[in-house]
């Protein structure tokens, strides 16, 4: 047994390195992909070419007879076993809500759907025959990009008679909330400023490392499936609701899962073929996408067009908001396709005291890839709308965008405070992290150079981008999200068991695929709990070994789950508490529990947690009336989201002649409550940097008119590298806003760097560019866009409408002379 | 991502690889380091029968002397070409250029010969062989002729190699003393280039030599801008007037990363930069 006096003071705090990574780093782990059962059969899917087409016959002849082929199945070889792809939030009842099953028989809506599977002894065998599989299409008119879309000249789904599936409004009049937004716009037209801008979240692929692979196994008494996903338990749940096999025949895994970012938070077609396929052979059966296909059918992110009107007295206190945003959610309403954008309607007022805000989403369908969750979902895009106008503000009124901040944020005594979007903000200070980020970022210094730069009419620009954001996240609470018609709660559940050896299994209902959870939550546990950090295992991801969970997204895992755990743990201390009085005869009352001992307060007697697991199992000696385990379960539903937040800057250098951007600097001051450890937090703080960085520079699907993904691969598709970026400046505050609904004071982290960077880096490169009459370029900002931006006006280019898309075409609609 | 089933040829000799490029003819693909075909494959967009890999034949690697040219093995990696002394010598321009291609996994891979075979107008390698009048060395049943830089690059993907002949050895007149540089354009570094221009320079300036990456279905030579160069003094106002005609006579693609025009702008400026840099004026 560990002596527990070995155990390091507090492992809260401490920069563990990933227990998870060295299996994960050499691949010595297991993957679904490399999951090899006996008599496994290999499946290979037959996609249409056609974004939107009728399937007049199929032919499966010619591959049924190439060699090892078990059989080839189309969809009308299915009936109601195949199930369906589920939407689980409807934003609105009347919401026009395309059936989607994994497998048509009859119409594909976009251009890698699935029409037919082949079934073979290897997979090189059923990809040779995938191709032999004859499809006749009757090619049907395809709808793509949004704003075609909304003509409802052609549609996606004809049966449904409009490409308009549903409209959610938020107006803070209404909700009393906040003042009539419409009526602040109309006196800002009169004597004030307004800002009109149209923004494009162009869309965007996940683009996990991991292609998405799934196991089945019919084999037995339940039906196991093993699947590269975020979210094991609602797939189990989805199952058995969509294919009529009882929960308790399904066992559902994600074993080490490589990266999601959302794009694997989605009940797949793939998987519910795998699954019909499974049960009709009674056959173990793998299929593992190729990078071709997961980026043309893998779930898209983002898509948005962003109608925004802000208004603001002539100071540059803003006196509303109204936001118009059209989302594409590609062919089908995917499990929570609906509701990202309505993620963001919250967020749009930001850290900000806006008195009137007005919110209207308009989704649409087309014939595109079906689009969902992605990093951030609905919080980027509606921090880039409000970041990019505050900037825009300040502009125009003359002042420094971090003034004009600072005019308009809640200042730290207002906490806690209730937004114009009717969410209270438990805790924040964005005078700390701006000052500090200011400072590290050495601010002043880069303006300084920034005016000797213009005035020396340099070749090369510089531009200074702000970006402070904040975020509502870890998604819960329960009856919240019940109100906006999600289809589950928001709660987690942890269970801590002691094995008789004294050590620790922690199962959580959170599902980590690439996170570290297994690192932080031993941390919570060694620290809470009194153990030493390695015997601490955290068991996770596999429906029967953790029964109960809502998974993992959302920055929720910690601040919820985390939660969780402390519960569990303080359950079992509770338990030990009374096998220690009764084996130290002692009054309970008289025990004191600290560094996993419980000691008789004045005595030199104790009993270790490890002694009483061991006396527990051996159960020689215990009170009457106790139930011989010290094992407990918890779950936890917090009464509110929580709100990090953080202030980003970013120095952006511009090729005025070429239109090449290059990050000079980017500092990031955070403020994320308790950091539990801080290399995870500098881990997820990068990444998610980069991510949201490429989003701003680099990143973007594009389909053409037929509906044909053109940045099909990623000769295309342009994924930054460690080549591309640079090295952040990532700093905490010193004195950290302490989240008030969960006791360890966390706050998520997960999706902050994607949030609040891509509008600090836009903000930058418009920034550097000013003064050449530039006040927008579209993302991703393209050198050629950057080029066209700025020769815009000089007659040197001929400028696309997109460089710089205005609802208003031309300069801003208000009097030159409005504002400062 | 799995290609459709082929047989594998791995011979040791040009000899012997010339036979089953005989025997096979169209249904044969010749596998060099592999980075431009195996993708192809992988993605079904080629199915050839036979693949026939010239990583056994070792006479196809290395670089030598030979008098008033350097001769570089088609089989020699971009790594071996980057880091050569006789190419850092005579021809730096190559080793300017090698070193620019894709990735470290790739430069030690991918081959010099195996590039400028497959002839993508986005290679790296063509526009510096062509400043450079680089020669051909190519094998057939008949045995070697030698093509002219200005005649190897035929059209997108194809060049003047014939059905049944391989890629032996490319000779590269020595630019003994020449400045070079090569200007890429490129949104991340892995990417192909949007346009990037090659420049080698004798003195400041007696004579120069510009090829243009991308701007075409085949590497071009931005002759007017080189004729203007050529007794120019390094300034910066004489070299971008040169180089406002390096787009004269380019018809590069339209993409998802720039338009035509935008390219030919980007040769402009690229090329002035790449001049200047070459003859140390920058």
């Amino acid at each position: 047994m560990t002596a527990t006096q070995d155990r390091p003071a507090a492992e809260i705090g401490k920069d563990r390195r990933r227990k998870e990574d060295q299996r994960l780093i050499t691949g010595r782990t297991r993957w679904t992909d490399n999951i090899t059962l006996p008599g496994m059969l290999h499946l290979a899917m037959v996609r249409s070419p056609f974004a939107h087409a009728n399937i007049t016959s199929v032919d499966v002849e010619a591959a049924k007879s190439s060699p090892n082929v078990v059989t080839v199945l189309s969809g009308k070889d299915f009936g109601e076993e195949l199930g369906a792809c589920i939407n689980a939030w409807p934003i609105t009842p009347d919401q026009k809500t395309p059936a989607h099953s994994p497998m048509p028989a009859d119409r594909v809506a976009f251009a890698g759907e699935i029409v037919a599977v082949v079934v073979a002894r290897t997979s090189a065998e059923a990809r040779d025959a995938a191709e032999l599989v004859d499809v006749e299409y009757e090619e049907l008119p395809a709808v793509v990009g949004i704003k075609n879309a909304l003509k409802d000249e052609v549609l996606a789904h004809p049966d449904l008679g409009t490409n308009k599936s549903a409209l959610w409004v938020f107006d803070s009049g209404e909700a009393g909330t906040g003042t009539d937004a419409e009526a602040a716009i109309t006196e800002a037209r009169a004597n004030g400023i307004v800002i009109e801008r149209e923004y494009r979240q162009q869309r965007l692929i996940p683009a996990f490392m991991e292609p998405r692979s799934v196991v089945v196994d019919p084999t037995g008494e339940q039906i196991t499936m093993w699947s590269a996903t975020q979210i094991p338990h609602i797939l189990r749940f989805a199952l058995a609701a969509t294919t009529g096999v009882p929960e308790s025949k399904i066992r559902v895994i994600a074993p080490d899962v490589g990266g999601g970012f959302g794009g694997k938070l989605q009940v797949t077609p793939e998987e519910w073929i795998a699954w019909a396929v499974a049960r009709r052979l009674m056959k173990p059966v793998k299929y593992t996408e190729t990078r071709s296909e997961s980026l043309m059918a893998a779930h898209h992110g983002r898509d948005q067009v962003q109608t925004l009107t802000l208004a603001a007295d002539k100071d540059g206190k803003v006196t509303g908001l109204k936001v118009h945003l059209d989302a594409d959610l590609g062919s089908y309403v995917a499990i929570v396709g609906g509701g990202v954008p309505v993620l963001g309607a919250f967020m749009f007022n930001a850290i900000y005291k806006f008195p009137a805000y007005r919110f209207e989403c308009q989704t649409v369908l087309t014939n595109t890839t079906f689009t969902d969750a992605y990093r951030g979902a609905g919080r980027p895009e509606a921090t880039y709308a409000i970041e990019r106008l505050m900037d825009e503000l300040a502009a125009e009124v003359g002042v420094d965008p971090l003034e004009i901040r600072e005019r308009n944020w809640i200042t730290h005594e207002e906490f806690p405070f209730t937004t114009v979007a009717g969410l209270e903000y438990d805790t924040g200070n964005y005078e700390a992290a701006t000052a500090k980020a200011r400072a590290s970022f050495g601010y002043d210094e880069l303006r300084r150079e920034q005016a000797e730069r213009r005035e020396r009419g340099d070749r090369v620009q510089l531009g200074i981008g702000v970006s402070t954001f904040t975020e509502m996240c870890g998604l819960a609470p329960s009856r919240v999200l019940g109100s906006l018609d999600y289809g589950a709660g928001g709660w987690e559940s942890a269970s801590v068991r002691l094995t008789p050896l004294g050590k620790v299994e922690v199962v959580t209902g959170a599902s980590a695929h690439g996170q570290g959870h297994e690192t932080a939550f031993s941390q919570i546990v060694a620290d809470r709990l009194g153990v030493p950090f390695e015997d601490v295992e955290v068991l996770h991801g596999d429906t029967q070994v953790a029964p109960k969970g809502l998974d993992t997204y959302g920055s929720r895992s910690l601040v919820v789950g985390g939660e969780a755990l402390v519960k569990a743990v303080d359950k079992v201390i509770d338990k030990a508490k009374v096998l220690a009085a009764h084996l130290l005869e002692a009054n309970a009352d008289d025990l004191d529990y600290a560094d996993g001992k419980f000691t008789v307060r004045g005595t030199d007697q104790g009993k270790a947690i490890q002694e009483l697991a061991t006396a527990t199992f051996a159960g020689h000696d215990y009170p009457e009336g106790m139930e011989l385990t010290l094992d407990a379960d918890a779950t936890y539903d917090p009464v509110n989201f929580n709100y990090p937040h953080g202030t980003h800057l970013c120095a952006m250098e511009v090729d005025t002649e070429t239109g090449a951007v290059k990050m000079r600097k980017y500092t990031c001051c955070d403020d994320i409550g308790t950091i539990i450890n801080p290399l995870i937090v500098a881990g997820q703080v990068h990444g998610g940097l980069v991510q949201g960085i490429a989003q701003a520079l680099w990143e973007e699907a594009v389909h053409d008119e037929a509906g044909t993904l053109v940045s099909g691969s990623f000769v295309d598709y342009l994924l930054p590298t460690s080549a591309d970026t640079i090295s952040f400046d990532v700093v905490h505050t010193d004195d950290p806003s302490i989240c008030t609904t969960n006791t360890l004071g966390t706050k998520g982290v997960g999706e902050a760097g994607t949030i609040a960077s891509t509008p600090a880096v836009v903000n930058a490169v418009v920034d550097a560019v000013r003064h050449l009459g530039v006040n927008d370029i579209q993302m991703p900002c393209t050198p050629e866009r950057v080029w066209r931006a700025i020769h815009a006006n000089d007659g040197d280019a001929a400028t696309p409408a997109d460089a710089m898309p205005h609802f208003h075409e031309g300069s801003l609609n208000q009097d030159e002379g409005a504002g400062a | 991502m799995i290609p459709v089933k082929f047989d594998y040829l791995a011979p040791t000799s040009v000899e012997e690889a010339l036979a089953a490029l005989g025997e096979h003819g169209d249904d044969a693909k010749i596998l060099a380091g592999g980075q431009s075909l195996l993708p192809v494959l992988r993605m079904r967009l080629n199915a050839p029968e036979v693949v026939i890999d010239l990583n056994g034949i070792s006479s196809l690697r290395g670089i030598r002397d030979d008098g008033d040219a350097i001769v570089i093995g088609a089989m020699t990696t971009h790594h071996d070409v980057r880091d050569h002394e006789l190419v850092k010598e005579h021809a730096l321009l190559l080793a300017k250029a090698a070193a620019e291609v894709a990735d470290s996994q790739i430069r030690h891979r991918g081959t010099f010969g195996g590039a400028l075979a497959h002839a993508d107008p986005a290679g790296d390698l063509g526009a510096p062989a062509l400043a450079l009048g680089a020669q051909f060395v190519v094998q057939g049943p008949g045995g070697s002729r030698t093509v002219e830089a200005d005649d190897f690059f035929v059209d997108l993907f194809e060049t003047a190699i014939g059905d049944d002949e391989i890629l032996t050895e490319v000779r590269i007149p020595k630019h003994t003393g020449w400045g070079a540089h090569y200007e890429k354009f490129v949104r991340v570094a892995h990417q192909w280039p949007i346009v990037a221009v090659a420049v080698t320079v004798k003195g400041s300036i007696d004579e120069a030599r510009v090829g243009l990456t991308n701007m075409g279905s085949t590497p071009l030579r931005a002759r007017a801008t080189e004729a203007a160069l050529a007794g120019a003094s390094a300034t910066e106002d004489g070299v971008r007037a040169a180089a406002e005609q390096a787009a004269e006579g380019t018809n590069p693609p339209s993409d998802l990363n720039g338009a035509a025009d935008y390219r030919q702008h980007l040769a402009r400026v690229l090329t002035g930069r790449a001049v200047l840099k070459a003859a140390g004026a920058a």
